[in-house]
């Protein structure tokens, strides 16, 4: 590789956590800057350099017709294309509109529902244009998009696993919540990549990376509720980063149709 | 004062137990030891044998582990908690080595400088026999793991005889417990509010009249007392071979193991595998909090440009699709496969390939399992119905 591969980074339907891990890299990001030209990340320049580029990082959802048109051509504009973070994988939280109408939440948020243009759904790129890479997480880990630039880079396969938040937990030593404090948590059934942050402070996973790679969570859930947590409780407790997620959208459905 | 000698046995008192773990710190030993945090018993850095969980007592069950406190228990009445002394031999990650690139030449760095060598104390009849089933595995199969023989070589071991057993233990079925041994440096025997330290090597010899030196008092035991002592682990054996409920902690487990490698190797194809695969997560809790799984996975990671590369090994689980991938796809993709391929390997090919069984009865994979699986009730249904075959399940090795 002569030139410098050039960068560049797309936001969508998010809330910008995952474009901030990358600015919040600090040395590393300079590191990165010295190999690759970064021409086109707006939350960090307003310098933009037309593409074509070598890679494009997408963030966030499609949740409006503008949003369909523009991912096609940022799919045209780059060679390698990397979707971070829940919404772009999964829809993300917002994907929670899909279960409600779209109607009742214009009208309930904007004083003048008649000016907002909307899609009904919120989709992950992967619905609309082909993906290369999916990093998961709400947000995405510096470490696994830092690992995931220097496997571009380098031209290896990037360290991203797709087993349980367990072996993060296990690895640090940490107590299991649910085994020791009776705390419904999605760590068996969520893939690893945030180095279990939420267990190491005493609380459940909430999923944000999403379904492992063998996800079972009819077991998981079923036993839960067997100890006494509530159908509903464990529903809502699926149904929230990765809703749509396909195997986490489909047991909130399965604990919703049999409430 | 009878010097302690292998074989020796003196009384210590928790004041002796303290110059005990003093004498090992000044000798230079990192001193680990089991401790109360985040609702378990856990082993870390032990500063004070203050500091050990006297009064509390572990309720554990499938998927459930649960601390009690109990103004009557001892020190040493919990059993074995989620972690182990695979956790400190055989560490989660390690760097393995370490390269540099520079002008086109690889350079390797110099291992780091030598860790403080371990103490443990606390250390069960299970555990001491998981630590002889890693010795082989680490040690005895000619390729010896460097890291893992530097700790081993330097390990000061303090043993517990157990007095209780939990719901989840099946030492006894396993020969693995409740006494300890084969191999410690001192094993203590909790009775009334002291403890019956016997010696097991001339290190601990050497650490006991250290102690001694420090104003430890070492009466000599007689002989009944001995006696009385070495009755303590035997009596909870009976009566975990009795099935007996042990104060009132409910009944231990048990794993009937005749011709274990022979049965499980005679249904490969039982509808259980399918069973458990409904309720297993492969989530690998399992073999990560087993004393004996010793899977790794190496990888390098390097920097940006690919100048800095370290070497990472890190603990790897039968349970992930990774660990069985192999030409571009995992060769045991269904969790049937996967749950067969740990437990055929616990209970039957380990024997094979080490001479051993590498299950000692722990029960950290019942407990630590988020859903309750229990491997002695999955063995005991295989062997209820031998020989029952599923029906083609398209299963087969994958």
């Amino acid at each position: 590789m002569n030139a410098k591969p050039r960068l560049a980074v797309f936001k969508f339907a998010s809330c910008d956590g995952c474009q901030l891990q990358l600015l919040d890299a600090q040395d590393r990001l300079l590191e990165l800057a010295g190999r690759v030209e970064i021409d086109h990340f707006l939350e960090a320049s307003s310098r933009v350099v037309p593409g074509p580029y070598d890679m494009g990082l997408v963030e966030g959802s499609i949740t409006t017709i503008e949003d369909e048109e523009r991912i096609r051509e940022v799919r045209r504009q780059c060679r390698f294309l990397v979707t971070i973070g829940a919404c772009a994988t999964a829809g993300g939280i917002q994907a929670l509109r899909n279960w409600g109408r779209i109607d009742d939440f214009r009208a309930a948020i904007y004083a003048t529902p008649e000016t907002i243009s909307t899609l009904a759904t919120s989709t992950p790129i992967a619905d609309h244009v082909p993906v290369d890479f999916e990093l998961r997480g709400c947000p995405i880990d510096r470490g696994q998009l830092i690992d995931l630039l220097t496997a571009v880079l380098l031209g290896r396969k990037p360290h991203v696993p797709g087993h349980s938040v367990c072996v993060e937990c296990k690895a640090r030593g940490l107590v299991c919540v649910a085994v020791a404090k009776g705390i419904p948590c999605l760590g068996p059934v969520t893939q690893a990549g945030c180095g279990a942050i939420c267990p190491a402070h005493d609380r459940e996973c909430f999923g944000c990376f999403g379904p492992s790679e063998s996800p079972n969570l009819v077991s998981l859930t079923g036993f839960y509720e067997r100890r006494g947590t509530p159908r509903d409780s464990l529903m809502r407790l699926v149904r929230s980063f990765n809703a749509a997620a396909p195997a986490f959208r489909a047991e909130s459905d399965r604990l919703e149709a049999s409430e | 004062m009878t010097p302690p000698s292998p074989g020796s046995w003196h009384w210590l008192d928790r004041a002796g137990l303290q110059l005990v773990v003093d004498a090992l710190r000044r000798q230079g030993h990192r001193v680990i030891g089991p401790q109360v945090a985040d609702g378990a018993i856990v082993l870390r850095d032990l500063a004070s044998v203050t500091d050990l969980p006297t009064g509390w007592l572990d309720d554990q069950d499938g998927g459930s582990y649960r601390l009690r406190h109990d103004p009557t228990a001892g020190t040493f009445d919990h059993v074995v908690g989620p972690h182990s002394l695979k956790n400190f031999l055989f560490p989660a990650r390690e760097t393995v080595a370490s390269f540099a690139r520079d002008d086109g030449t690889w350079t390797q760095a110099p291992r780091s400088a030598a860790e403080s060598p371990l103490a443990v104390l606390g250390v069960r009849g299970c555990d001491l026999a998981a630590l002889a089933v890693q010795d082989r595995v680490f040690l005895g199969s000619g390729y010896v793991d460097e890291a893992y023989k530097a700790r081993r070589e330097r390990l000061f071991l303090v043993a517990v005889n157990c007095r209780r057993a939990a719901a989840t233990c099946f030492c006894h079925s396993m020969g693995c417990g409740p006494s300890a041994g084969p191999v410690f440096d001192l094993a203590l025997t909790e009775i009334g509010n002291r403890f019956a330290c016997e010696v097991g090597s001339d290190h601990g010899a050497a650490v006991l009249a250290a102690a001694s030196e420090a104003g430890a008092v070492l009466a000599a035991c007689t002989a009944s007392e001995i006696d009385a002592a070495g009755a303590v682990p035997r009596d909870l054996g009976s009566r975990m071979h009795a099935r007996q409920t042990v104060n009132d902690t409910p009944s231990p487990r048990s794993l009937d193991t005749h011709g274990i490698r022979d049965l499980l190797m005679r249904n490969l194809e039982h509808p259980q595998w399918d069973e458990v695969a409904s309720r297993c997560l492969s989530c690998t809790n399992c073999t990560l909090v087993c004393p004996t799984c010793f899977c790794s996975s190496v990888q390098e990671v390097a920097d940006l440009s690919g100048d800095q590369v370290d070497r990472e090994r890190h603990w790897a689980s039968c349970f992930s699709l990774d660990h069985a991938r192999m030409h571009g796809q995992s060769v045991r993709s269904s969790t049937a496969s996967r749950y067969r391929q740990w437990l055929i390997h616990k209970f039957a090919t380990w024997i094979d390939q080490f001479d051993t069984s590498g299950c000692t009865g722990c029960g950290r994979c019942i407990t630590w399992c988020p859903v309750g699986i229990d491997v002695t009730r999955e063995i005991a249904a295989i062997r209820a119905t031998d020989g029952a075959a599923a029906p083609e399940t398209g299963r087969g090795t994958s």
